[in-house]
């Protein structure tokens, strides 16, 4: 049973297709890692196959209605919005609305994202950073199976990145799955099971990071080149070049 | 924190007795109770059935209508600068209140003023939801709204401008500045149906506002139906706000102030804000209704007029210290 199938879903902004006839299916206990350059389509992708964009092509989530699909999937947006100066606890607690609740879950994601001494603090007082994470938190409350996360760890502290990037590597060894998109190819290396890449709206590469991250694509794609190595820590990649 | 609602409760009910028991008519108050429960005892009677007990039932719905509207415009906006006249129904209503004082229905018969306002409101709904059409976002609300009320305020002042009678548009301008005197139990049963039923509409989208502390993407993804909460948004602010300034007049600054006063008692939760808002409205307009009784009994100083001049300087005063606090 899969937990999410898109089938050539595309999305137009006006005529032109940003999301261009893409297909993959994600399994449960993956951690996939949604890459590509700037405007290749990643957020309209996770927008489109939520259904928050009009689309032609299947999306197995938006074809849910809107009460089944928040207990599907729960979904991280870019602009990392927190409109009134609520603590972190009740933000943490707004991804259990319209579930029954008893706290633990609310608890639980308060623990992975290493936030219990915040719960507190007005959500609006902290840095970036940490509005990050307690929206991740809020994410993780939500105890979906399929977690969407439009780019969860850009502006975070080191630290930060690779715990977020655990607590997801983490979920997915649950049997739970995140679909991230992430600009970070190191990070995306090192932790995500499979890799979506996007170029120009069209997925041209999809499997472990150690086939998507080849001189080729990265060339075709980015027009970067990059360093990589086998260590003893785990895959190591980093960006090296620009290549145009 | 737990003790807001209560205590909010427990101000109304005292303020409510307050403008039951106050009046140029200087009544005993056994007296008065006396007359008012049991119907018994002549002119007191009268003064208390079909004076001031009006005027206290419409302060109640009217404020509570104000605060509570304008929480939730704020929610939706995710802007402490919001106000319920913002999407034009408070325009469109005085409008159709001054075209009946123009034309002289008002005059004719006692109910054309309010029913032209609610036909005033009712029409800047069409034109709102025409406007911002079912996909619409938050922006095409706030400028269609914006849109609404200029051309309600210019087609007001053109009715003033071409009044050809000194003493109507002399009627138009005091009836401008909103009041609660003089009104019948008539105008509650006209009024209290729509109010309520805004309320009620208001106050059930707490859990989408809370949602919407996130930002729209986030809302909907966590199950709430965005269009359906607009929808609700308007059609709850339309019916409260148009019926209560048919039968109150413009009444500015309550649908403002109130919910900024309040937020940091409900630890700023859009849904906690709601209720404790539409409590806080019905005792800012009631305490100020009492208090043009008490400072000018003889002059009759207008309700509208009082709210904006204690609530423009405190809003002065809201501003100083966020500054404070963000800088």
């Amino acid at each position: 049973m899969s937990l999410l199938s898109l089938d050539k879903l595309t999305v137009r902004r006006g005529v032109c297709p940003v999301v261009d006839g893409v297909s993959f299916t994600v399994q449960p206990g993956e951690f996939v890692g949604l890459i590509g350059p700037n405007g290749a389509g990643k957020t309209s992708l996770l927008r489109g196959a939520l259904g928050l964009l009009p689309h032609e092509g299947r999306s197995s989530l938006s074809a849910l209605p809107a009460a089944a699909r928040a207990r599907a999937a729960a979904f991280m947006p870019q602009g990392r919005e927190i409109a009134w100066p609520v603590t972190v606890e009740t933000l943490v607690a707004l991804g259990r609305s319209g579930q029954p609740e008893d706290g633990t879950a609310v608890e639980e994601a308060l623990r992975r994202m290493a936030l219990q001494g915040y719960r507190g603090r007005k959500a609006t007082a902290l840095s970036g950073g940490e509005q990050a994470r307690v929206l991740i938190a809020r994410v993780l409350a939500q105890e979906t199976p399929l977690v969407l996360a439009d780019e969860p760890v850009a502006g975070l502290d080191p630290e930060a990145q690779i715990r977020t990037m655990q607590v997801f590597a983490g979920l997915a060894a649950e049997g739970r799955s995140v679909i991230a998109s992430i600009h970070d190819l190191g990070l995306a290396a090192r932790h995500c099971s499979r890799l979506l890449l996007l170029h120009r709206g069209q997925l041209i590469a999809d499997g472990t990071p150690a086939e998507v991250l080849t001189d080729q694509l990265l060339a075709d794609a980015f027009g970067i080149k990059g360093f990589h190595a086998m260590t003893p820590e785990g895959p190591v990649f980093q960006p090296t070049e620009v290549l145009r | 924190m737990k003790y807001t609602l209560p205590v909010l409760a427990l101000l109304v009910a005292l303020l409510f007795a307050a403008s039951l028991l106050i009046g140029p008519a200087g009544l005993g108050l056994g007296e008065s109770l006396h007359a008012l429960i049991t119907g018994q005892g002549g002119p007191v009677v009268l003064v208390m059935q079909e004076i001031r007990l009006p005027r206290a039932i419409l302060g109640l719905l009217a404020g509570a209508a104000f605060g509570l509207a304008g929480a939730a415009m704020q929610g939706y906006l995710r802007n402490p600068l919001a106000e319920p006249g913002l999407i034009g129904v408070s325009s469109a209503a005085a409008l159709g209140a001054v075209l009946s004082l123009q034309t002289g229905l008002a005059a004719a018969f006692a109910l054309a003023l309010p029913l032209s306002a609610l036909a005033g409101a009712g029409l800047s709904v069409l034109l709102i939801l025409l406007l911002a059409g079912p996909r619409g976002g938050a922006l095409a609300l706030i400028l269609a709204g914006i849109a609404i009320s200029a051309l309600a305020a210019a087609l007001t002042s053109l009715a003033l401008n071409l009044s050809s009678n000194p003493f109507a548009a002399m009627e138009i301008v005091y009836w401008m500045m909103g009041s609660l005197a003089d009104r019948s139990m008539t105008h509650v049963w006209l009024a209290a149906p729509f109010i309520a039923l805004g309320l009620a509409a208001l106050l059930s989208i707490g859990r989408g506002l809370d949602a919407l502390t996130l930002g729209e993407d986030a809302a909907q993804s966590m199950g709430i139906n965005m269009a359906r909460l607009r929808w609700t948004l308007i059609l709850g602010t339309a019916a409260a706000i148009g019926a209560s300034v048919a039968v109150a007049g413009a009444v500015g600054f309550v649908g403002l102030v109130v919910p900024h006063i309040l937020r940091p008692l409900v630890a700023a939760r859009p849904s906690h804000l709601l209720p404790a808002a539409a409590l806080g409205g019905a005792a800012m307009l009631l305490a100020a209704d009492i208090a043009t009784r008490l400072i000018a009994p003889d002059q009759d100083l207008k309700l509208g007029v009082l709210t904006a001049i204690v609530g423009a300087p405190f809003f002065l005063h809201l501003i100083w210290r966020m500054r404070r606090v963000e800088a």
